[in-house]
């Protein structure tokens, strides 16, 4: 470089790439056959084969669902036996959260799409993605045998001293659960390590994607979490297995310890399972309000902030459970202040949408119904926080009901809001915008349907896990219940117009929504390398008042910057990017 | 909106039941004006702000920090007094006064234990007087219990290694449902009870009757009561289906094999030994759950289970 500041101003010379709108070679094409996916380094086809199987157990999840709802409608035996019951809710429990929440964002859609926002051609370690996927089929398998061999009864949260008395099948559930973590750990990790190095030039911390900022702060939490529970579980199977006495009173533990060890990796997991989808909706509403996202910082930072406090707020699962009042003071303010950034990310959305140019696709109906829903989780959880309330509210459907609305009414609708956002650039079809919304009003009406009468039978004392009730509830759960087919149904029709769209979807264009975030700058579906060339970003990824023309640069020559006097063929624009 | 507060709790019948209720009335109210609030923003942008053409050119807002200081601060004001409501209300909860009458609470599964001073017993029926502090000291026999309430808006777990209390003073008479809320497997949601406030005449005279024999009932009837106040029959059936526990139909003269022990043919001893060491002998084709009753069944009352079971042949 000629220029005195040479040795912080790199001079690159750039030009537009105008991405294919109908490439015949990308990235699904690009290898044929099972073997070329099964072992495949491609993050897209990882994230791809993470859907598919994420969706598998959603079904499984779902299924068992429905069957705990159906034996709900009589107070009594309705035609599954008590124990049947309290195996299926368990592992309702363990393969919605364990299996489908939380690698539904991050391992799923984050892996597709973690490496496109960034300019990357894949993650930082491929074969580790790879790994990964396998550590989870693998945790997968042992939860299978587990269900065949005995079942489980213990709840999702394995409580001791039930965990290490029952007679069913708890070391291989939690083995593999153990295995799964190690899953998780690897993502965030690859997920950390990408961030930090492999943004394209001009991509400076503070143009990130604001789902590169969620995803960001969900690896933190995975990798710094996930270990906690996989040691909680292990000293688990020792007691187990060796008759080590770490939790049963009967060998001299303590029971509450383990309550600890749990929720200290289970409360922030849930920061795992919900903050990807505040990324989500983040680039949905910005992308579908054409407009610049409100408060950057303030959703970037509220993300990292949840992410902190998210770890010290485990004690409020436990405020009937025994710990000193100063513990659960503690516990409830520390709970009331991560409630603080999740608001805020509440009202920059809104902020957002003022004087936007929306345009109601079917992503930004989700987008819609996880403000709602959400906003009614954000509540009842202030509810659940305050100590005196929740003395009466622990352990009832209220708290049921809660979870479901940030779980499936938060994160599951930021989800389909992603898979419908994304789609087109996964497979470069559209899908049925009619029946997507028909799909999405079903889903919003069943979801109501199933859970807000459980808040007011949760409130007037009904137990969680109770396969008998009193008479009272009986119009609860059977409207309840009702709700839960209607969410089915919602669902098969989302199943039926997806596989429509794979099979004979129309061509859906590399940018449908006139996005100007850098993923939809390459073709759809993606080139087996993400880009043709190496992009060159220099505006922000909401900055919709500049021309889409600046966010389609790419480096203009092969080689980086150097032999600047050779003559290509360059636009007029120039970027300048410190190195 | 009171009315639909209202309509979501059970009726308060302890004296600090209506502060948990204030707290939860104010946070329905305020959540509800604020969804109502952000519903209507919601829908009010995406109708006024539609896509009117593709060329629509958007304002650039980047943020504005008197905005977002005020949607920040209010929120964690109104935070800290529910926070602090709350916190006051919970310290209440925990403090029982000097002068609560005690009683003592066994958990075991499936069923609950009472113990009073005299040393009379109830299982499954909590007896207490109206208009004054109780207090409950509580443990486990195996896994984790939880002891709920909700007529009084008191719940807390209890413990295998530990004592647990709670307290509560009930301001009328009548019947209220106690639910076990943490789960402690198959019959968890059988785990139920009532709680019986009397007046303090009408809880005197029970607690004297206590456990006296009523002679003018035959033992058999006496048998059969007791079978269904300890909660026996949750487990154990009288027409020969088998439960968690095996029928005690046929039960009296059979040959039983053990996984634990050499048969026996069922008498008396073996009976009583059932009872007070439940896990001794372990049936085929059971687990052994059954908590001991030692201590909560007296041997009168163990007799006239005998006499129960031997109607049962």
């Amino acid at each position: 470089m000629a220029t005195a500041e040479a040795s912080n101003i790199k001079r690159l010379q750039v030009k537009r790439f105008k991405p294919d709108e109908s490439p015949k070679e990308h990235y699904l094409n690009a290898e044929k056959g099972l073997w070329s996916w099964l072992t495949t380094v491609d993050h897209k086809r990882i994230g791809l084969m993470y859907l598919g199987s994420i969706a598998l157990f959603f079904l499984i999840g779902g299924i068992l669902a429905l069957v705990l709802r159906t034996e709900l409608l009589t107070p009594t035996r309705s035609f599954i036996e008590a124990d049947t019951y309290n195996q299926i809710f368990t592992l309702h429990g363990a393969i919605m959260i364990f299996f489908f929440l939380v690698p539904s964002v991050p391992a799923a859609l984050g892996n597709f799409i973690l490496p496109l926002q960034l300019g990357a051609k894949d993650v930082a370690f491929p074969r580790l993605n790879l790994a990964s996927f396998y550590i989870y089929t693998i945790g997968a398998i042992f939860t299978l045998i587990a269900i065949f061999t005995g079942g489980i009864d213990t709840g999702w949260t394995f409580y001791t001293p039930y965990s290490a008395e029952t007679s069913t099948n708890v070391m291989m559930m939690t083995l593999g659960i153990f295995i799964l973590g190690f899953s998780s750990i690897l993502t965030g990790v690859n997920f950390i390590v990408t961030i930090h190095k492999m943004r394209a030039p001009g991509l400076t911390w503070n143009k990130l994607p604001l789902n590169i900022w969620a995803l960001y702060a969900t690896s933190i939490i995975q990798v710094l979490a996930t270990p906690v529970l996989a040691i909680t579980v292990l000293l688990l199977a020792m007691e187990r297995a060796l008759g080590i006495g770490i939790f049963d009173p009967a060998l001299g533990g303590d029971p509450v310890l383990y309550q600890h060890f749990f929720w200290f990796y289970s409360h922030p997991a849930v920061y795992i399972m919900i903050v990807p989808g505040f990324g989500v909706i983040s680039e949905v509403i910005s992308t579908f309000s054409r407009k610049t996202i409100f408060g950057y910082w303030a959703i970037a930072l509220s993300s990292l902030a949840i992410a902190f406090i998210g770890f010290l707020v485990w004690g409020h699962h436990m405020f009937t459970a025994g710990q000193s009042s100063l513990a659960s003071m503690v516990f409830s303010f520390l709970t009331f202040l991560v409630g603080i950034p999740t608001g805020i990310k509440i009202f920059n959305w809104l902020a957002t949408m003022y004087k936007g140019s929306i345009d109601m696709k079917t992503p930004m109906l989700y987008a819609m119904v996880f403000l709602f829903l959400f906003t009614i989780g954000g509540f009842t959880g202030i509810m659940l926080g305050a100590l005196v309330v929740d003395i009466h509210l622990h352990d009832t459907y209220y708290v049921v009901a809660h979870f479901h609305y940030v779980m499936m009414g938060g994160m599951v609708m930021a989800f389909l809001a992603g898979i419908h956002y994304w789609w087109p650039k996964m497979f470069g079809k559209m899908y049925s915008e009619f029946w997507a919304k028909i799909a999405c009003g079903i889903i919003f009406v069943g979801f109501n349907m199933t859970f807000l009468p459980q808040f007011i039978m949760g409130a007037q004392g009904m137990p969680r896990r109770y396969y008998n009730y009193i008479d009272q509830f009986q119009p609860f759960h059977q409207f309840s219940t009702m709700g839960s087919y209607v969410l089915g149904v919602g669902f098969l029709i989302i199943a039926a117009y997806l596989i429509h769209s794979l099979l004979r979807g129309k061509e859906a264009g590399s940018n449908p929504w006139g996005s100007r975030a850098l993923e939809w700058q390459t073709s759809s579906p993606a080139p087996h390398h993400n880009f043709e060339h190496t992009p060159v970003i220099i505006n922000g990824p909401y900055d919709y008042h500049k021309p889409m023309a600046e966010f389609q640069l790419g480096i203009a020559h092969s080689h980086n910057g150097h032999h600047e006097g050779e003559k290509v063929d360059v636009e007029t624009t120039t970027a300048q990017e410190k190195a | 909106m009171n009315r639909l507060t209202d309509y979501m709790l059970p009726p308060a019948r302890s004296t600090l039941a209506s502060e948990t209720d204030a707290l939860f009335h104010f946070i329905n109210v305020t959540s509800i004006i604020l969804l109502v609030g952000i519903t209507f923003a919601i829908l009010y942008f995406a109708w006024k702000y539609r896509r009117k053409s593709d060329d629509d050119v958007t304002p650039v807002i980047t943020h504005n920090n008197k905005l977002e200081i005020t949607w920040s601060v209010i929120p964690l004001i109104m935070v800290m007094i529910v926070f602090g409501w709350g916190f006051s209300g919970y310290m209440n909860l925990v403090t029982p006064p000097d002068d609560a009458y005690e009683i003592r609470v066994e958990g075991a599964s499936w069923n609950w234990r009472f113990f009073y001073e005299n040393g009379a017993t109830s299982v499954n029926e909590l007896n207490v007087p109206v208009d004054r502090p109780i207090k409950l000291i509580m443990s486990s026999t195996d896994v984790i219990h939880s002891f709920y309430v909700p007529d009084f808006r008191v719940k807390r777990d209890v413990l295998p290694n530990r004592y647990s209390s709670i307290w509560f003073e009930a301001t009328e008479t009548g019947e209220s449902h106690i639910f076990c809320t943490e789960y402690c497997g198959t019959q968890h949601s059988n785990m139920d009870g009532t709680v019986n406030v009397m007046s303090q005449d009408e809880f005197d005279i029970w607690l004297e009757a206590g456990n006296a024999v009523d002679e003018s009932v035959p033992p058999a009837e006496r048998g059969e009561a007791l079978v269904s106040q300890n909660g026996c029959n949750a487990c154990h059936s009288a027409d020969g289906s088998s439960g968690v526990g095996p029928s005690f139909a046929g039960l009296w003269g059979s040959e039983r094999t053990f996984q634990n022990a050499d048969p026996v043919t069922a008498d008396e001893n073996y009976i009583r030994e059932s009872i007070l060491q439940s896990n001794a002998k372990v049936l085929e084709g059971y687990d052994p759950v059954m908590p001991s009753y030692q201590g909560v069944i007296n041997d009168q009352q163990i007799s006239d289970i005998i006499e129960y079971i031997k109607t049962l042949e």
